[in-house]
């Protein structure tokens, strides 16, 4: 019937295109209420800035174009080391996360100290600033003069990062492991499986999938941070900004060094926002499994 | 025909609750055992005790005369001859039908991944579901899902197959599908222990009915004994509100 030659030869009833005028003219007014609301106040807040008395200031400062494109290319080589820096702790951070995630969970008795250990750890680096963490390591072990302790302060910077990002991550996967229903690991282990196969097989791959929304939102927070380092002389984006800064007393590159985290955080974070809102969707289609 | 299974003097509770109270059950091999009871009777628990999902506080359990309920034996092994299927099906998600099922076979039994999914792929022709090998269960019906969990706890072949309520979680007209499965394995001779509401299917499969209420089997028998002329009162109460419910 729905096939039919009534469907195909259907026209909307005349009170049917009475009702899509009246739906057109109240959006084309929203419309129109919206622009003029947003010209105003926009334009009101732009008047605003430019007529202060400050602004001619704030822009030499802070927005000076020509100083900005000569700073651009130094800044731009510093973010790089950011980038290499949040990689390669990225995948030290993963491995060390899992391990701590997966210690945390057993119940095997020969593994009794390292859980005690791996919570005692979880503790400590998820509760003490990074910042402290960063000096620590960064100046306290080259003071130790111990040899074959490296001095390097990219390494030990980034060692520092991923000490305290493995406590933070190995909380996500662990909370993401203890959210797959028991009937799961009870159907595995009823087949058969053993604890670590259970694990590894059955359990795992779920909560990870269920974890990476906010496994990524911690790797925007460890791009940011990386940031950090520069305080040990690291030449990254933050450093190569306040050495151009503190020679000329013109803020501009720091502004610089904020546009390109943002150019690479924000179109990330949005990622992110869509991967949250497609998991989320796909676990109510699921159902009560 | 010799004991698969056998229950002695099993006692669980939990917390304060008594959940099985010295119950004895034997199991004969190619029979079919049917626990009918309210729910809360103990039947649930009776299946994961015999499947050391739950330790038992007193008793003994054997498994082709050797005792699982022995803290010393090692509880995969045991799993490994048992089938078990839920309630609420319990299929991996996040592996297709087909992983679902080849997954014991490969990793615990060892057997050659393409040789574990030809014999997969039997299994699913056999109970019509072959075009469903390679789909994620969540695009599978309720019907469907419970006969690929019946299948997956198949595909190892088990010496005894535990069926915990598996119709429960089904829109009425997919239970049928379900257990037309159960009754082809019983025609085959797979030995059951099953948990079950439908009164009527019960009647057709069950070489025992067993009636279980507070934790004991209360009156045991052939389906017609226990069903047709109930003996004890609390039997007689449960299958009239059963009739009552339209499940008879």
């Amino acid at each position: 019937m729905l096939n039919g030659p009534d469907q195909q030869a259907w026209s909307p009833s005349s009170r049917e295109l009475e009702r899509r005028n009246a739906r057109r003219q109240i959006s084309r007014k929203q419309f129109t209420i919206a622009g003029i609301s947003s010209v105003l106040v926009l334009g009101a807040l732009y008047t605003l800035i430019i007529t202060s008395p400050g602004w001619r200031v704030v822009k030499a400062t802070f927005f000076d174009l020509d100083y900005g494109r000569e700073v651009l290319p130094t800044v731009l080589r510093g973010l790089v080391v950011n980038i290499q820096l949040s990689f390669i702790g990225g995948f030290f951070i993963a491995v060390i996360a899992l391990s701590l995630a997966l210690i945390r969970t057993t119940k095997s008795p020969a593994l009794t100290p390292f859980r005690f250990l791996a919570t005692a750890y979880v503790d400590i680096f998820r509760g003490a600033p990074l910042l402290l963490i960063i000096l620590l390591v960064g100046f306290g072990v080259p003071a130790l003069r111990l040899a074959g302790l490296t001095s390097n302060v990219i390494v030990l910077g980034t060692v520092a990062v991923v000490l305290t990002y493995s406590a933070y991550v190995a909380e996500v996967i662990r909370s993401g492991i203890m959210s797959i229903h028991p009937s799961q690991r009870a159907a595995a282990r009823s087949l058969g499986l053993t604890s670590g196969q259970t694990m590894r097989f059955v359990v795992l791959p779920q909560a990870i999938k269920r974890v990476i929304p906010p496994l990524l939102n911690d790797f925007v927070s460890l791009l940011k941070d990386t940031g950090l380092v520069s305080i040990l002389g690291v030449t990254d984006a933050v450093r190569a900004a306040q050495i151009n800064a503190s020679r000329t007393f013109n803020y501009t590159p720091y502004v610089v060094s904020a546009i390109l985290f943002l150019l690479i955080t924000i179109p990330l974070t949005r990622y992110i926002d869509r991967v949250i809102r497609r998991s989320s969707a796909k676990q109510n289609s699921e159902g009560a499994i | 025909m010799s004991n698969v299974l056998e229950l002695v003097n099993v006692r669980k509770s939990f917390d304060s609750e008594l959940v099985l109270n010295d119950l004895s059950l034997t199991v004969k091999e190619h029979t079919a055992t049917v626990l009918i009871g309210a729910s809360g009777s103990g039947k649930s628990t009776l299946l994961r005790c015999i499947n050391l999902l739950e330790t038992i506080d007193d008793g003994q359990i054997f498994l082709d005369g050797q005792e699982i309920s022995d803290p010393l034996i090692s509880v995969d092994e045991v799993r490994r001859k048992l089938g078990m299927v839920f309630q609420s099906f319990n299929l991996f998600p996040h592996k297709t039908v087909l992983e679902n099922i080849t997954l014991s076979p490969i990793k615990v039994h060892g057997i050659a991944p393409d040789q574990a999914r030809e014999q997969a792929m039997v299994l699913l022709k056999r109970f019509d579901l072959a075009d469903k090998a390679d789909q994620y269960p969540d695009r599978l019906s309720g019907g469907q899902q419970q006969r690929v969990a019946i299948i997956r706890s198949l595909a190892v072949n088990p010496r005894v197959l535990l069926l915990d309520e598996i119709t429960s979680a089904l829109d009425p007209v997919l239970v049928n599908e379900v257990l037309s499965i159960v009754r082809d394995l019983k025609h085959d001779g797979m030995t059951m222990v099953l948990a079950t509401h439908e009164m009527g299917f019960a009647t057709q499969v069950a070489d025992e009915v067993c009636f279980l209420e507070s934790g004991l089997i209360l009156e045991r028998g052939s389906a017609d004994q226990v069903l047709k002329s109930p003996q004890h009162a609390k039997t007689k109460d449960f299958l009239k509100r059963v009739h009552e419910a339209g499940r008879l």
